[in-house]
């Protein structure tokens, strides 16, 4: 089955690219946005869809420092 | 004495690593592939772009049937160094406590720093006090010991897009705690927004440190500062220390 992960960065863990992408867009015309941050998409087709934590825990994503969200096709 | 350093695919500063370690005792290459650390004392973990930093920096190196021998190695207590990418690779495997994110300046920063030794009675830094050169040198009347009498400073170049250290509120007081932080960016060196200023970290049993500054590009005059030179120097001590 089609799975995918995203993975963002903790909140409260200054995130710099975030931040320079929203100063990027007023320049470029957009107001009103705030609370941009940007992390990484892994797709992936699984068989067995519970490996996907410990797969996410182990290398996908780095608990540490990152969150990650679980997206199963069809949801 | 044998340093082993570390080569993995997209590493590049495995030879100046290899050169560095080669003025302290005896160095050998140990590729990624390989489990053997060819009876290496102490192991290198050098600088560079293991696997392309793809996913995250050294969260795939960490993987490699070498590293799985160099886990094995440092909890049997053996002394691992690791520089910049090795830092992060050290990170990744859990040998080292936090973890290494991007700058917050968001650039790739090649400069020389100017480093204070937090530490000095370490496996990597006991060569690093006042008399440093007489300390490289061998001089028998300057043994290796604390500097916790004074502080000394390191300059070495940094070179890294990925290297502000991170760690939660708990994991910072407990390494504060056991004297855990043994480099800190000199004030207004702190390029990379690494919390507390940290540049370089042991372990809570002292074996393995990493730090993201290159020792290793700071061996010869030639490059400017010899600064470098004691971390190799001081593994070699603790080594020779060890076997008496």
């Amino acid at each position: 089955m089609k799975a995918r992960v995203l993975i963002r960065p903790k909140a409260g863990i200054l995130d710099p690219q975030g931040e320079a992408v929203q100063r990027a867009l007023p320049a470029l015309g957009f107001e009103g946005v705030a609370n941009v941050h940007i992390g990484r998409l892994v797709e992936l087709d699984v068989e067995d869809a519970s490996q996907l934590e410990p797969m996410c825990e182990k290398l996908l994503a780095n608990p540490l420092v990152e969150d990650y969200e679980i997206v199963l096709a069809g949801e | 004495m044998k340093f082993g350093v570390l080569q993995f695919p997209g590493s590049c500063d495995e030879v100046d690593a290899l050169y560095a370690a080669r003025r302290v005792g005896d160095a050998e290459l140990l590729w990624h592939g390989e489990r053997d650390l060819k009876g290496a004392d102490a192991i290198v973990v050098p600088g560079g772009f293991s696997y392309g930093d793809y996913l995250r920096a050294g969260a795939i190196a960490r993987f490699s049937p070498v590293m799985e021998s160099v886990i094995d190695f440092a909890g049997d207590g053996g002394l691992v160094l690791g520089i910049c990418n090795g830092f992060q690779v050290l990170c990744e495997a859990h040998l080292l406590p936090g973890a290494l994110l991007p700058n917050a300046n968001l650039r790739f920063t090649f400069r020389q720093v100017q480093l204070d030794v937090a530490e000095g009675d370490t496996a990597f830094t006991c060569a690093c006090g006042g008399d440093r050169d007489l300390r490289a040198a061998g001089h028998p009347s300057v043994s290796g010991g604390s500097t916790t009498g004074g502080r000394s400073t390191l300059s070495i170049p940094a070179k890294h897009s990925w290297g502000r250290y991170y760690a939660d509120e708990a994991t910072l007081t407990s390494m504060q705690e056991h004297g855990q932080v043994v480099l800190r960016y000199a004030p207004g060196e702190n390029f990379n927004g690494s919390l507390s200023d940290i540049a370089g970290v042991r372990n809570e049993q002292g074996n393995v440190f990493g730090l993201m500054p290159h020792p290793e590009h700071a061996v010869d005059e030639l490059t400017g500062s010899t600064d470098g030179l004691c971390i190799f120097t001081s593994m070699r001590m603790a080594v020779e220390g060890a076997r008496v």
